[in-house]
């Protein structure tokens, strides 16, 4: 496995070309190379053996992600908001609180808006999941991302893609027919910006336009 | 988060047998809550058994009343039409608990078997009996606003967090459970049990019992119904004290009173002796304000939780005004 490990001018070229998110990829590549075999070495010298093989094995999921089937091997620990952003590179999806309380992490599995930071990826075997890049159609945005542009529904923009899903299925739901509703059926999403108004406006128009969304 | 081995359960029985089998063993469902426990530090299970996929999830008429499995969901429960129709104030309190999103992962099963939202349980660097039973308690000499006012022990004060559970207790709910030695079932009241010297059993199930469900009885069907919560924000906050009430009235007298709270024990706390001081009587304030002085009777807070004495006595009163208002 040393000899896989890239050396210092190799990786400092690499940073200086790349953008910050190959920034953090590399990065995280380098920081499994680097503790794997010390984590194996001390797991067989408190003999370990058994561990190593529980500790290590990864479970194989097939789940469909915004129409594309992926066949992928998982750490039973992996949450299906790490899976989504750090094996299928699916960063649309964020992580803010990774505790369920700011709902950033919102996809929608079968249909319904879960945190996705609380549940584990290899639960979803055979699961249908919707993020925020299967929103669109195209170039074609959906009437939800419209609106929250139209009404500058965001500032910093870190909690839109969650809030856009569960607006989504706020409306699907059928509880985003009066401005109350929304604010008790969005109350699972965080905004610090304070931009609540107008997500709102946003969700409560899309709403009553009554288009299918 | 630790590293598990993670299995998944195809039948009931094979899930109880793999929890027998290994000591520190855990089911797993919709994981709000222990995911979150794990991530913390608080819960570190070696093994997780995955019962998501065994059938157990319907909600569906029983000859006595409804049945509703474990593995429901709790937005399930919550918009199912049986339950709208014959207990309401089920449906009112699982809404009042937590967000759709979470509300979309949270099994029933799951919700009684939630653990409390005390800070120094979930701080691995405090003291808590419940978490590392004779490490003490932090939350009683501590920060203790959220805490316990009825039925606490030394050893621990924590509340139970669950809205569901409140309104299961009013219900009169029974609990089936699937053990090594078969099933049994016990009154939803016999489920969660107070601290006393033993705070780190949240509940009396017995090692590798499975929740296969929860059946509520028949019950003359009443529209005087209220779930009201009280916290510190208007949605997605743990109820500082909160009230299930179900009444029915006939020609302004109550034939029938069912009330439990939620906020003030370590599990959901019925009240009996106001619901009797009810029956018969006219539905007025007075009434209603004799009923919430007898419930509140007993109480001992801590430096920081005084306030629920009174909060609990409104917050009575005022559920069973909005039960009895509606037309």
């Amino acid at each position: 496995m040393a000899s896989k490990k890239p050396d210092n001018a190799t990786v400092s070229d690499e940073l200086l070309n790349g953008t910050r998110r190959d920034f953090l990829k590399q990065s995280s590549v380098l920081t499994a190379i680097t503790l794997a075999p010390t984590g194996l070495v001390k797991a067989a010298e408190s003999g370990l053996d058994e561990k190593i093989a529980a500790v290590f094995e990864k479970i194989p999921v097939s789940l469909t992600v915004n129409g594309v089937k992926h066949d992928v091997s998982v750490e039973p620990r992996v949450t299906l908001l790490d899976l989504l952003r750090e094996q299928l590179h699916l960063t649309g999806t964020k992580k803010g609180c990774d505790r369920g309380q700011c709902g950033a992490c919102t996809v929608h599995v079968d249909g319904k808006r879960v945190n996705s930071c609380l549940s584990l990826a290899v639960m979803h075997d055979g699961h249908h999941i919707t993020t925020i890049e299967g929103l669109a159609n195209g170039d074609e945005l959906h009437p939800l991302q419209e609106a929250f542009i139209k009404h500058d529904g965001f500032q910093c923009g870190y909690c839109t893609p969650g809030q856009i899903m569960s607006g989504v299925a706020c409306i699907r739901e059928g509880h985003a027919n009066t401005e109350s509703n929304i604010r008790e059926y969005m109350s699972g999403n965080i905004c610090r910006c304070g931009a609540y108004p107008n997500i709102v406006k946003a969700i409560y128009e899309v709403s009553k336009g009554g288009q299918k969304v | 988060m630790n590293q598990f081995e993670y299995i998944r359960a195809t039948e009931q029985a094979a899930a109880v047998k793999a929890l027998v089998k290994d000591a520190n063993t855990q089911f797993i469902a919709g994981g709000t809550n222990l995911i979150d426990l794990m991530k913390m530090g608080v819960a570190k299970p070696d093994k997780l058994v995955d019962i998501t996929r065994l059938p157990l999830k319907d909600i569906k008429k029983t000859p006595t009343g409804i049945h509703i499995g474990a593995l429901a969901l709790n937005s399930q429960v919550a918009e199912n039409s049986l339950i709208l129709q014959h207990h309401p104030v089920l449906a009112l309190a699982l809404n009042s608990g937590a967000t759709q999103q979470l509300r979309n992962m949270a099994t029933v099963g799951g919700n009684m078997l939630q653990r409390t939202r005390c800070g120094y349980f979930f701080d691995v660097n405090m003291p808590c009996n419940k978490r590392e039973p004779g490490s003490g308690c932090g939350a009683i000499g501590g920060i203790n606003r959220m805490h316990a006012i009825f039925g606490a022990s030394e050893s621990c004060i924590a509340v139970h967090p669950s809205d569901m559970c409140v309104a299961l207790a009013a219900l009169d709910a029974t609990v089936t459970v699937l053990g090594p030695k078969g099933e049994r079932r016990m009154p939803f009241a016999d489920f969660h049990r107070l601290p006393g010297d033993h705070p780190e059993h949240d509940n009396t199930l017995q090692k590798g019992e499975l929740i296969l469900g929860v059946d509520i009885p028949d019950a003359r069907q009443t529209k005087n119904v209220a779930y009201l919560k009280v916290r510190d924000r208007t949605s997605y906050a743990f109820a500082l004290v909160s009230v299930a009430a179900v009444l029915n009235i006939e020609g302004g007298i109550i034939k029938n009173a069912k009330l439990a709270m939620g906020g003030v024990a370590h599990k959901p706390w019925r009240l009996h002796a106001a619901e009797a001081s009810l029956i018969g009587k006219q539905a007025t304030i007075d009434n209603f304000k004799q009923a919430a002085q007898i419930a509140m009777q007993g109480a001992k807070t801590y430096k920081y939780n005084e306030f629920k004495v009174k909060l609990g006595h409104n917050t009575i009163v005022q559920a069973l005004k909005t039960a009895a208002s509606v037309a």
